[in-house]
């Protein structure tokens, strides 16, 4: 029976997407950070996903699953946003500060999808724990 | 007249682990459901038992859970990032699938039940 291969499977995949949901948090909350120069401005994150197919169990029986890996969290290469501020004291020699490159409404839907695919994984963990518990009573009255 | 419990208990039993087995791969496919490039797989229930019921020569029927019909699910619209997991297929498919392991598991109770009963007499 393959129970704890479910579990892990789920396990993995609420830790990627809580992953993505801090990067997230992350670009939403430095959103506005200037910075004085193109070089110290905060860029949007993102995490990048593979997934990693697991040997068959011990007993060579049981199908392969596969888990999320959480590879790597990579920059965006989007360029940053330039603005003309004189007054600000970040600004640089020629009065530009530079703010992120963080687009606040592709963030939200992506939170929204974050938090729904979270949720789906914790539902399967909940049916998973309905099925193992019927199993165990198996027998009984 | 012996009890052979394999065979009372017939095919829920392999029934039962291959839903098992297969609320794996269901359970992958959530997991992955924004991994790019991840493509859905699916066990062929029908198969698998179409192959059993064929190789089946003494009435028993058992099904081969080592080498089940793995397929790749067809997306009804296909993503850029080659990503074929549509979450409500997969959450309907994994809700039938628990229903079939409750039901395996019904089945399965009430053999024990019938066998409970012809042994206390």
């Amino acid at each position: 029976m393959s129970f704890r291969d479910i579990a892990n499977i789920a396990g993995s995949a609420m830790n990627a997407q809580s992953v993505r949901l801090n990067t997230i948090a992350s670009n939403l909350a430095n959103a506005d950070t200037a910075a004085s120069s193109e070089a110290d401005v905060y860029r949007a994150r993102k995490p990048v996903f593979a997934a990693v197919f697991e040997q068959k169990g011990i007993d060579a029986t049981g199908l392969a699953g596969a888990k999320v890996q959480v590879l790597d969290v990579v920059q965006s290469t989007e360029p940053v946003r330039e603005a003309y501020e004189p007054d600000n004291p970040l600004a640089n020699a020629e009065g530009v500060v530079f703010y992120p490159n963080v687009n606040s409404v592709a963030e939200m839907t992506d939170m929204m999808a974050a938090s729904r695919a979270f949720e789906t994984n914790v539902e399967v963990l909940s049916r998973l724990k309905s099925m193992q518990t019927a199993l165990l009573r198996l027998g009984e009255e | 007249m012996a009890i052979n419990f394999d065979k009372a208990l017939g095919i829920h039993a392999d029934a039962l682990r291959l839903r098992a087995e297969r609320t794996k791969v269901l359970a992958s496919n959530l997991a992955n459901e924004s991994t790019p490039g991840y493509q859905a797989r699916d066990i062929d229930f029908a198969a698998s038992l179409a192959r059993a019921t064929a190789a089946s020569e003494e009435g028993g029927l058992t099904l081969d859970i080592g080498a089940p019909d793995m397929k790749y699910r067809v997306p009804n619209h296909p993503s850029a990032d080659g990503n074929t997991v549509e979450l409500g297929v997969e959450q309907a498919a994994f809700s039938q699938n628990a229903s079939d392991f409750q039901t395996s598991l019904t089945f399965i109770g009430m053999k024990l039940r019938g066998l409970a009963k012809a042994i206390e007499g």
